[in-house]
């Protein structure tokens, strides 16, 4: 035997030191990157919006929408038209950006057996929110829904491979998911705006095609004259939505959610 | 070498076999495709060489501009403004997909996927 006792545990006692010395070391590393990571702005997760000069908001108008049972329908026809929005005979397939419906679907927090009567028969207009923290853009393995930095969630037709998981993740059922091949359902087709393709989602994209070069989003002007639908920058203290939202009592959609929408409903 | 009356001759068949597609289609290439130009436009967005070339590489860069980036400004040729858009602008100057479009893109056996959403004009 070659190696003396002695020998072997001076070997041993300077392989613990080293072993202990280097996992202190590499504890240092791991924490370090973890800071950089973080510094980096986090990941997925799309930044604020609420930070930035523009944030695009909406207000709606419940109760013009009550007295007056043709808007909802105008606003509708003018985005599904715009957008070329196939209309599916079949139900299950229905694509939506802009629907109608009754109070205690699009405010399910608010549970009231004793409705009044124009919230139980009367319905108003939901679409996409454009969460300021949205859980579709987080959920999207392929940033094919993402954040403007306007505040707008945007969709991207090409990066979009139909897994659905941003339908799963939004909690007010905004998206819908092309089952059939939608050209053949589309009505009047505007020849100036893409279709879709079987086996994508799509979704109200707040007109950003509009908006971005300084229109107003297709539903607000279709009802621009009844002022149902107030559109404009939420980050802008003197902007018309902003003085709205002083003057005048509103509500979000399922606020415990955290998801911070930027659609405000007067109730 | 051992077997060479088999073995020369079977290396001349496999060769004749293996080179099958050039000397069966010899002759046949075809002449390039004839595309229609639009009338009334004389300029494009680039060159005839670069945009005959780089079209598609263009496409991709005003795709992510516009949709991703938001950048959404026109751009300027000779005083006139034309949006970055496949449907807005290249498809008002030329009006036919099946007189422009295809026939290159059937001569060079490529299948862009543009048009499952794109809309191309009405003819």
């Amino acid at each position: 035997m070659d190696i003396k006792r002695r020998n072997f545990l001076k070997v041993a006692g300077i392989s613990t030191l080293a072993g202990l010395g280097g996992t202190a070391v590499v504890d240092r590393l791991v924490a370090g990157a973890g800071v950089a990571e973080a510094a980096a702005g986090g990941g997925h997760g799309a930044q604020q919006a609420s930070a930035g000069a523009v944030r695009y908001g909406m207000v709606i108008d419940v109760k013009k929408f009550y007295d007056d049972p043709g808007l909802g329908d105008k606003a509708i026809k003018a985005c599904h038209q715009f957008h070329n929005v196939p209309q599916f005979p079949d139900k299950r397939d229905e694509i939506k950006w802009i629907w109608m419906t009754h109070f205690e679907n699009a405010f399910p927090e608010a549970p009231n057996h004793y409705q009044d009567e124009a919230n139980q028969k009367k319905q108003l207009p939901i679409l996409c929110n454009h969460c300021d923290n949205p859980p579709c853009v987080r959920a999207c393995p392929t940033k094919a829904t993402f954040r403007y930095e306007d505040g707008i969630i945007g969709m991207d037709y090409h990066r979009c491979i139909g897994c659905r998981f941003c339908m799963a993740a939004c909690p007010y059922g905004s998206r819908s998911f092309n089952w059939r091949e939608p050209r053949p359902f589309i009505v009047d087709i505007n020849q100036d705006y893409p279709a879709r393709t079987r086996g994508v989602v799509e979704k109200c994209n707040f007109c950003v095609e509009l908006v971005q070069i300084g229109k107003l989003p297709a539903c607000v002007e279709a009802v621009a004259d009844s002022k149902a639908l107030v559109f404009g920058n939420l980050n802008d203290p003197n902007s018309e939505i902003r003085q709205i939202l002083k003057e005048k009592y509103t509500r979000l959609r399922n606020p415990s959610l955290g998801t911070l929408p930027s659609v405000f409903y007067i109730v | 070498m051992y077997d060479s009356g088999k073995i020369i001759p079977g290396l001349i068949v496999f060769v004749l076999f293996i080179t099958i597609p050039i000397w069966y289609n010899r002759g046949s290439a075809g002449a390039p495709p004839k595309i229609e130009l639009p009338k009334d436009a004389k300029t494009c967005v680039l060159p005839a060489a670069e945009i005959r070339a780089k079209h598609m590489q263009l496409l991709n860069v005003w795709r992510d501009e516009v949709l991703r980036d938001g950048q959404r400004a026109n751009i300027e040729i000779e005083g006139k403004q034309y949006p970055k858009s496949l449907m807005l602008t290249c498809m008002k100057c030329h009006t036919s997909k099946k007189q422009f479009c295809d026939p290159c893109h059937t001569y060079a056996a490529v299948k862009p996927y543009c048009w499952e959403c794109h809309l191309a004009p009405v003819e």
